[in-house]
């Protein structure tokens, strides 16, 4: 995983509230084995429309994405994440975060930003007016800055060493193996087992 | 103070706790389907791990089969290639799978149960966010992405924080005609798609306590519809009678001792959630959606609504995004949409249960002229069960399409579809724009209002015939 530490880019303004994943990247694309090559898919439907913001040339290159609330709703694929990413995203910003999705993106390094309603509109407005407006994301000092705003955003200690690290979760996990063979010792013996082939 | 359901399962699952950092969860079962699976197992393999524990795994194909013609190879190279790479990768590391064909087939969700695999006080996740139907049996069960699914593959463990806790009180009866889809609908609709974020949410209250086991995961399953990884019911009487025999529910002195486990489980008289919502269960109607996120639902009685009646700024403008995509009009009664497809299946309403209700309705009746009706079976158990009953022949007799098990066109990733412009009462979860098919238009319902729908051709209860 990419570590995260502070990151600067223009943003893409994503004017739209419930930005569900089948939006993000529709379910056509979740029949692909690999993990790779899914920014092709990103919005697909959406991008047909010429004006859809992502068509503008004036964002090309923009690495941050601004939405509305509940950004990423509905199903647990990673895909989308993986498709912001291979598009060049390294943030998303928006005032509300679905839980999955959230989880998603820490696991794989696309920084996902809440901040409160004003801020995410003051941002959004300003990549409106002036594409060229950039945002700093510091991971470190848990501040957004840019477009004459500094807004902290929450983020717990143990995720921002693990990003700023860029670790993943199944090599600190797999330190606590002895822990886990104990719970298992303990576990009831009537709970179910699957018959292994 | 006492301790919620949730917070009872959660705490007799931690492994490791830690300041500042997640806890670290034991999983009690993680099912496993074809979609979301290939890139964990790829980098299981790139990493020389093995699967910890084959004997807590279960796969099944659901998401991409076709229903029909089962028993030739999956036309879409695409879609064969995932399938086999599930084959491949159960194979290589010892895990279970119910294929396409198998008896035990069908969507994870319904398997799990049908199975008796499901049980109070488990921790349960799966690669998909419908994983909250387990919680109707008093289990933690959530959907998680693909690097979670590698590292449960992988530990066994999830690291996790926990979550706040919220009760949702379902006060009084439903009334007669009023079903399980109807109440969840309408919770959705009142709290809203962000509603639940960032709770576990129990059901609570005689409307609940008065479902059958189905109509708990129905309620259950849409969980994540409000927001919430997670919803759970309590475990009763009538849960343990749903597990009793099943092929893996404890047998003997287990059996008794599992029940005396599962009967503490029950939310403490003095816990405290850190959120109570109320639902009179009483003034509920058969409802359905009107938009394109499920909260966008009203009465079937009611009309669509003029966004420009809507305070919220965010809300009028999804409103106003929504009817233009759906092509509907303010103020058109609901009763006077028509349909051009009804689709009766899902993880939501894809059991015996609900394939009954539906063929009661459709039962010495005819599809409508020009409606095309899919009735798909969430398993191959419910498919043998049901035409065991005749209720497949009740839905041949009718004109409806009997279909072999799978998501279907929940999802639209086997060849049921919806093409553009097309319109369906579905009995599925979401009514996201394309989710049935590019450009598909979903009106999300309960079977009963389906089967109806199916008969006149416009949304429709099944009071209104
Ligand atoms: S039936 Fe639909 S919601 Fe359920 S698992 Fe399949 S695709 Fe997901």
């Amino acid at each position: 995983m990419e570590a995260f530490t502070t990151h600067t880019g223009r943003a893409v303004p994503l004017r739209r509230s419930d930005v569900d994943t089948d939006q993000i990247i529709p379910s056509d694309w979740l029949k692909r084995i690999e993990r790779t090559g899914f920014g092709a898919g990103l919005f697909s439907e959406w991008r047909a429309d010429p004006s859809f913001v992502l068509n503008d040339p004036r964002y090309a290159g923009a690495s941050i994405l601004v939405a509305g609330p509940d950004f990423g709703t509905g199903s647990s694929r990673e895909h989308a994440v993986w498709a912001l990413q291979d598009y060049g995203f390294r943030a998303v910003i928006s005032p509300r975060i679905a839980d999955i999705f959230r989880g998603n993106a820490l696991g794989n390094g696309l920084l996902p930003v809440v901040l409160p309603a004003e801020t995410v509109e003051t941002l959004m407005a300003a990549a409106e007016a002036d594409p060229a407006t950039e945002i700093t994301i510091d991971l470190g000092a848990r501040e957004v800055r840019g477009a004459g705003v500094v807004a902290a955003f929450e983020i717990d200690d143990f995720t921002r060493w693990r990003l700023m690290e860029g670790l993943d979760d199944v090599g600190l996990t797999l330190r606590h193996a002895d822990g886990i063979a104990a719970f298992e010792r303990n576990r009831p013996s009537w709970l179910p087992r699957v018959l292994t082939p | 103070m006492g301790r919620t359901l949730a917070e009872k399962v959660w705490d007799a699952h931690v492994v490791r706790r830690a300041d500042n950092e997640p806890d670290l969860l034991y999983i009690d079962l993680h099912l496993v389907h074809e979609v979301t699976s290939p890139q964990a197992f790829e980098a299981l393999r790139l990493a020389g791990r093995p699967v910890r524990r084959p004997d807590l795994t279960i796969a099944t194909e659901d998401h991409n089969v076709p229903t029909t013609d089962t028993l030739a190879p999956i036309a879409d190279p695409i879609s064969r290639a995932q399938v086999e790479a599930l084959r491949r990768n159960c194979a290589d590391f010892g895990v279970r799978l119910h294929p396409m064909n198998d008896p035990g087939q069908g969507i994870v969700h319904i398997v799990g149960p049908q199975l008796g695999l499901t049980q109070p006080g488990m921790t349960i996740v799966c690669g998909d966010s419908h994983t909250a139907t387990h919680g109707a049996f008093g289990a933690l069960a959530f959907g998680i992405g693909t690097s979670q699914v590698e590292h449960v593959l992988a530990t066994q463990t999830l690291p996790q924080r926990r979550p706040k806790t919220m009760a949702i009180n379902v006060e009084g009866a439903l009334p007669a005609g009023v079903t399980a889809k109807d109440l969840i609908l309408a919770i959705i609709a009142q709290i809203g798609t962000g509603g639940g974020q960032g709770y576990v949410v129990e059901y609570r209250g005689e409307a609940i306590r008065a479902l059958s086991m189905e109509g708990r995961m129905t309620v259950c399953n849409m969980s994540i519809e409000a927001g919430a990884r997670a919803g759970l019911i309590a475990p009763d009487e009538t849960t343990f009678e749903f597990l009793r025999g099943r092929p893996h529910a404890p047998t003997g002195a287990d059996w008794d001792a599992a029940v005396a486990y599962w009967r503490t489980l029950a939310t403490d008289e003095d816990a405290v959630f850190d959120r109570e919502v109320s639902i009179d269960a009483t003034a509920l109607t058969p409802f359905a959606t009107w938009g394109t996120n499920p909260g966008q639902g009203a009465p079937l009685g009611s009309s669509v609504p003029d966004p420009a009646s809507i305070a919220d700024p965010n809300a009028r403008a999804a409103a106003e995004r929504a009817l233009a995509y759906m092509g509907l009009a303010p103020g058109t009664p609901l009763r006077d949409v028509t349909v051009d497809t009804v689709f009766i299946g899902s993880c939501t309403n894809g059991r015996l249960s609900d394939l009954r209700a539906a063929a009661e309705i459709l039962r010495g009746r005819k599809v409508a002229d020009g409606v095309r009706v899919l009735v798909v079976p969430g398993s191959m158990q419910v498919k043998a069960e049901a035409e065991a009953e005749g209720l497949d022949e009740v839905f041949r007799g009718a004109g409806a399409e009997w279909r072999s098990a799978g998501c279907s066109m929940c999802l639209g990733m086997n060849p049921d579809t919806l093409r553009p412009g097309e319109r369906s009462a579905s009995t599925s979860n979401r009514n996201f724009e394309g989710r049935q098919g590019q450009g598909g238009r979903t009106h999300l319902v309960s079977p009963e209002v389906a089967a109806a729908t199916a008969v006149t051709g416009r949304l429709t209860a099944p009071a209104d015939l």
